[in-house]
């Protein structure tokens, strides 16, 4: 029977002072292959990581098995933060998901923690000394992880919201004097105020007098966004540029009605086609027909 | 008549304009006059007030008024805080303004001689 030793009970895993770390590192690095391997067959067991192939779970498993046995042994997460920066970063895009990240690490934990409980059964002592050391470590390791694909997470989703709002608010100038913005999906007031600031750019940089917005592709709208809606009508006057909102679909028209917006500060057309005609109009345009037998000769 | 307002105008010197401007359309007998604020980084509610007050006091003395040069980020400031320059006209710049103006009295004059 071991002699019982009184240990401090400490955070952090602590080198050399305590037999039971560098006995319980050995013993994971020993049985490396068969702990690895039984930790794979209960993944698949779990059904986690189904988008990465055979292959690239040995690739990944085999690294994260050897980081975490490094952690357990320095307590230094650095290496580990970056392996798990580094890995996010490959498996976000994958469409692999928070809870599968943090369903990996935590079965390896236990996978570990029974190979170990095993080892130390012998004594209760040993095992709460062993569980002692190995449990800050391990949860060390599971925070390390899951909060990294989780930050890795935000960041990717909000470089797609900037992609996606870049590519939707296009101020086209269509003749000289004519701005068209058209807007597709859905306007938060955040996605409005750039809009106008947008527009209001626009307008000065194309010497714009009139400017159709069209929220043809806008399903519906607030009462903040229909506010923002008819300031941004109300700036665009401020430039000298007349503004035509074109495409209402009717819930939006009964929201601006609603709401109780003044329409009469608001000029509306019905379609896109309609309201760039008024623009001609106001514009002093007027679209004729050239004659037919140039056409045919061009297309000779 | 063309009046360039210089940045950081303070509420006194923006009366003294309004002041300055009505006296001089009779002096110059201008038929229009523009105020270019393109300068003015901000325009709070005095300085809007104030500006219609120019307008409507010019307008009594038979020319009209066009404000020119406000800035995207001004004119954005000013509609998220509800303030408006309803009944003035606003262009975009000097040129516009100009061109605004000749077809304003060229149409009173229209109106005027055609009898």
């Amino acid at each position: 029977m071991p002699a019982v030793r009184k240990l401090a009970i400490n955070s952090r895993p602590q080198r050399g002072s305590s037999p039971v770390l560098p006995e319980l590192v050995a013993h994971l690095r020993e049985c490396r292959t068969q702990l690895r391997e039984e930790w794979v067959r209960r993944l698949t067991e779990a059904q986690l990581l189904t988008a990465m192939s055979q292959q690239e779970i040995f690739t990944e498993t085999t690294s994260i098995y050897d980081n975490y046995v490094d952690v357990l042994e320095t307590g230094a997460v650095e290496a580990l933060q970056a392996y798990a920066q580094n890995l996010s970063e490959r498996i976000i895009p994958r469409g692999v998901e928070t809870h599968e990240v943090v369903g990996m690490v935590l079965l390896l934990r236990d996978v570990l923690m029974r190979s170990l409980l095993k080892k130390y059964a012998s004594s209760f002592a040993l095992i709460s000394r062993m569980l002692d050391v190995y449990e800050p470590a391990a949860r060390r390791i599971a925070v390390t992880v899951a909060g990294g694909f989780v930050h890795e997470r935000e960041r990717v989703i909000h470089e797609q919201q900037e992609a996606i709002r870049g590519l939707s608010t296009p101020v086209l100038p269509v003749r000289e004097g004519l701005l068209i913005l058209p807007i597709v999906g859905v306007i938060d007031p955040h996605r409005a105020r750039q809009l106008t600031a947008h527009l209001l750019r626009g307008i000065r940089a194309n010497r714009a007098k009139v400017v159709v917005i069209d929220i043809t592709g806008v399903p519906s709208i607030d009462g903040a966004v229909a506010n923002h809606l008819v300031q941004t009508v109300d700036a665009a006057r401020l430039l000298g540029a007349t503004a035509i909102v074109t495409g209402l679909s009717p819930e939006i028209a009964q929201t601006l009605v609603t709401v109780g917006v003044d329409l009469t500060r608001m000029n509306t057309v019905c379609d896109l086609r309609g309201g760039i005609e008024e623009a001609d109009r106001m514009m002093g345009y007027r679209v004729t027909r050239i004659e037919e037998s140039a056409c045919r000769e061009k297309g000779r | 008549m063309i009046a360039s307002v210089q940045a950081a105008l303070r509420d006194a010197d923006l009366v003294q304009l309004r002041d300055s401007l009505t006296e001089q359309v009779g002096t110059y007998r201008s038929r229009g006059v523009i105020v270019d604020v393109t300068a003015l980084d901000v325009l709070d509610s005095f300085a809007c007030r104030t500006l219609g007050e120019i307008s409507s006091m010019i307008r009594l003395r038979g020319a009209e008024t066009v404000i020119v040069g406000i800035q995207p980020e001004v004119a954005f400031s000013m509609v998220q805080l509800g303030l408006r320059l309803d009944g003035v006209a606003t262009l975009l710049d000097l040129e516009e303004g100009l061109e605004y103006l000749n077809r304003r009295t060229k149409r009173v004059d229209h109106d005027r001689y055609a009898k």
